[in-house]
């Protein structure tokens, strides 16, 4: 009894140490979403290269996809958007919503860096980044086929961040 | 001490603007502007952390603060007000957590640890009690006293 005692507190210490080493590699500006395992909040605005053209959340339905928020004043989504475009061309379906911005930069932007989204909703007020819980851009979502969102990463889609992280994951609804 | 005074005068200067980000709303009432004086002094900004909404300037948080002034306006209640932006944002919003499996270490940890630590006092003063009203160790019986004469007179041979 009292060897173990004298055992505590190292018992104490190891306990600590365990939690303040795992806090060393959480990110503390990653927020989890409120909106995993929720449908897409229902929008009607109008798509980025045509004024008349209205797109709905029933329009992402059908396939599983990912929905990136971006914007031309968002420097990390230039970093991300060659990532994109070669993901496009290998068949991943992304849409886009472009987020609070000047929507003839966004024109001009998609004509320069060329267009990787199959959609690209045009949310000049940030109304439907708002029912996304949209806090920066780029976010990307997941979203299954029925429309119901499964995943959220914040920040730059890199290779390996693909690679690593959403690649499984996309697959996985695929197959579905 | 002079020096004194205008340090602190300084200090008085720089806490008065401290509380920045003011938005011209207009308010039907005095109670409303209080409600959403509260509201956005409780609610956190997603973006920029450790800051409340009324404090930051990050566009995420003028959207926010627009947005509970819009609801306000409605005639929305406080609590339709935080559930609307926890739906969004998540418990992260909120800077008085709910209770829930999540958060139980949060709220009820530092209860738990005074209690035991009140326990392990208790503990230790009750065994150093008990010491001491056991009879002195250093008194000693009649046949321990005989034996420790005969001991000690012993010869070496």
């Amino acid at each position: 009894m009292k060897r173990l005692l004298m055992l505590l507190p190292l018992a104490i210490f190891l306990l600590v140490a365990v939690f303040l080493y795992r806090g060393l590699f959480l990110d503390p500006t990653e927020l989890p979403s409120a909106l995993i395992g929720k449908p897409l909040p229902s929008f009607s605005l109008p798509s980025v290269e045509d004024p008349q053209r209205v797109v709905t959340a029933e329009d992402i339905k059908g396939k599983p996809a990912l929905v990136n928020v971006w914007a031309t004043w968002c420097v990390a989504c230039k970093v991300e958007h060659p990532v994109l475009n070669k993901l496009a061309e290998q068949g991943v379906v992304i849409h886009g919503v472009n987020y609070k911005d000047d929507n003839a930069s966004a024109q001009k932007w998609l004509k320069d860096f060329h267009d990787p989204y199959q959609l690209n909703i045009r949310d000049e007020q940030g109304s439907l980044g708002l029912d996304l819980g949209v806090y920066g851009a780029p976010e990307t979502f997941l979203v299954d086929k029925q429309g119901i969102i499964r995943h959220k990463y914040v920040g730059v889609i890199d290779e390996r961040v693909w690679r690593e992280q959403l690649a499984a994951l996309y697959q996985q609804l695929v197959d579905e | 001490m002079k020096q004194l005074i205008h340090g602190l005068l300084l200090t008085l200067c720089l806490l008065g603007s401290a509380s920045a980000a003011i938005d011209a709303y207009e308010f039907k009432s005095e109670a409303e502007r209080e409600r959403y004086r509260t509201l956005v002094e409780e609610l956190r900004c997603p973006k920029c952390q450790n800051q409340n909404i009324a404090d930051s300037n990050a566009p995420i948080a003028m959207d926010l603060r627009r947005e509970i002034y819009r609801m306000l306006e409605e005639g929305q209640s406080n609590e339709q007000i935080v559930d609307y932006l926890v739906a969004r944002y998540g418990d992260f919003v909120l800077y008085k957590p709910p209770v829930n499996a999540k958060t139980l270490v949060l709220w009820y940890g530092p209860i738990v640890l005074l209690v035991i630590g009140f326990a392990v006092l208790a503990f230790i003063l009750i065994r150093r009690r008990r010491a001491s009203d056991k009879p002195a160790s250093n008194t000693l019986s009649e046949a321990e006293r005989e034996r420790l004469a005969t001991l000690l007179d012993r010869k070496e041979p």
